[in-house]
């Protein structure tokens, strides 16, 4: 278990500056907006990796099972809105992307930036 | 083996993460962020969080994989310009890496019962659920009748999202339905045998189990948020067999903002209802004979006013972006 949880941290770790790296360093609009949702599911990841509990079952109880240990519900409840708050954000996003589009006929942030700088 | 499968999948969610953002077509980066999300609910459902992974199998691997679809048919599907600063930005997310793995090495290890999560007000919850809202699932508890407030807030974000949508790309819709409403027989995949007929056996499958998923979800996984992903989802295949004019026929504009909106209202209603019957806002006790009657009431109701505006938003932000490039 020791290892495991550590992996699962290592992995978190991984998981959110890979997606902060395409938030940075890629020039694609598109390309960002996978990057902030990879990073997003790393938090959500953590969260969910803080309301398990050893030799425990998701929180829906049976009042026939006594002593049963359950995992934590409050991370996951907070994370089951944000998933869907997330998509909507995203859609936001993309509507965005969408119309830049089509008034710069481009969605590289480098790209845009100079159409800006000369007009 | 449970713990092989764990490691085997956070091992690949990392590699589907390092190739969408290495990936220069955009389409294949798409397809990887759907199975990026359903690797993710896998990984949800081996650490015992069965809604979340219900939720991010529905609308990660499902509704975000078809609405960057949408967004990629109006945009160019490949990435053009290199990185900017690439070994600034692998430095700095290197050293990020490093900080955040010192930073656990004395983090409570995985499913330590010792861990400060799990002594402060948690275990209240589990153990008085049952007496005061009187619902199996512990989420759905949560999420509908203690933290009602923070639910309805959620709400209206998404009905806020929506609408942020609409505003931004709307016009292509009513052009759409303006010009020529009436479905045309070469539109959608109609016209090919195997989607049609796979479509055809899926689409009742998934409404229903949607619903299963809305009125069943204080006993089991699911709830609002799932349900109205589900039907969402069960929608929009139908509108890509049958053609976007087909299925705005079926559920105009108008109606799926209407549901958005009523849903929203009808949450916020129960809560000024509980305060006109002498409770406080969103406390569902006093709606019934019987407090954890009440509760049952009110938490059913509100699901449904979630999976409403869900259902509504989803399904008109799909439409925004289908009918923008027609």
């Amino acid at each position: 278990m020791e290892l495991i949880g550590h992996f699962h941290y290592l992995v978190f770790a991984v998981l959110l500056m890979t997606g902060f790296y395409a938030l940075v360093a890629k020039q694609n609009l598109i390309k960002k907006l996978l990057g902030l949702s990879i990073f997003q599911s790393a938090v959500f990841l953590l969260y969910i990796t803080m309301s398990t509990r050893e030799g425990g079952t998701a929180p829906i109880i049976r009042p026939e099972a006594v002593d049963q240990i359950y995992a934590n519900p409050l991370p996951q409840v907070l994370i089951l809105t944000a998933i869907v708050v997330g998509i909507a954000t995203m859609a936001l996003g993309l509507a965005i992307v969408v119309r830049i589009r089509e008034e710069y006929d481009s969605i590289e942030d480098n790209q845009i930036r100079r159409m800006d700088r000369r007009s | 083996m449970v713990v092989v499968f764990a490691l085997f999948l956070l091992t690949l969610l990392v590699v589907t993460a390092i190739a969408i953002v290495r990936s220069e077509d955009l389409f294949s980066a798409v397809v990887l962020s759907g199975i990026f999300s359903l690797l993710m609910a896998a990984n949800f459902f081996v650490l015992d969080a069965a809604d979340v992974a219900l939720t991010e199998a529905a609308v990660g691997a499902g509704v975000a994989t078809v609405l960057l679809l949408g967004a990629l048919t109006l945009t160019p599907t490949r990435e053009r310009a290199r990185s900017r600063r690439r070994w600034l930005a692998l430095t700095a997310v290197a050293a990020n890496v490093a900080v955040i793995v010192f930073a656990t090495i004395d983090a409570p290890n995985l499913g330590d019962p010792q861990a400060p999560v799990h002594q402060h007000v948690s275990p209240w919850y589990l153990e008085n659920t049952a007496e005061y809202v009187g619902v199996p699932n512990v989420v759905t508890a949560v999420l509908a009748s203690f933290r009602g407030y923070d639910t309805l807030g959620e709400a209206f974000v998404i009905l806020i999202a929506g609408i942020g949508v609409l505003f931004t790309l709307g016009a292509g819709r009513d052009r759409l339905l303006a010009k020529d409403p009436e479905p045309r027989p070469q539109e959608g995949l109609k016209h090919h045998l195997i989607p049609k007929v796979v479509s055809r056996m899926l689409i009742p499958f998934i409404v229903l189990f949607g619903l299963y998923v809305q009125f069943h979800g204080d006993f089991g996984p699911g709830g609002g948020f799932q349900a109205g992903a589900l039907i969402a989802a069960g929608m929009i295949l139908h509108s890509i067999i049958e053609g976007e004019r087909a299925a705005l026929k079926l559920m105009p504009p108008r109606l799926l903002v209407t549901m958005a909106v009523t849903g929203t209202l009808l949450f916020g209603a129960v809560g000024v209802v509980c305060m006109l019957l002498g409770g406080a806002f969103l406390d569902y006790s006093v709606l019934a004979a019987e407090p954890v009657e009440g509760q049952h009431l009110g938490v059913l109701v509100i699901e449904l006013g979630v999976g409403l505006t869900v259902t509504g938003v989803l399904l008109a932000i799909y439409h925004a972006f289908a009918a923008r490039d027609q």
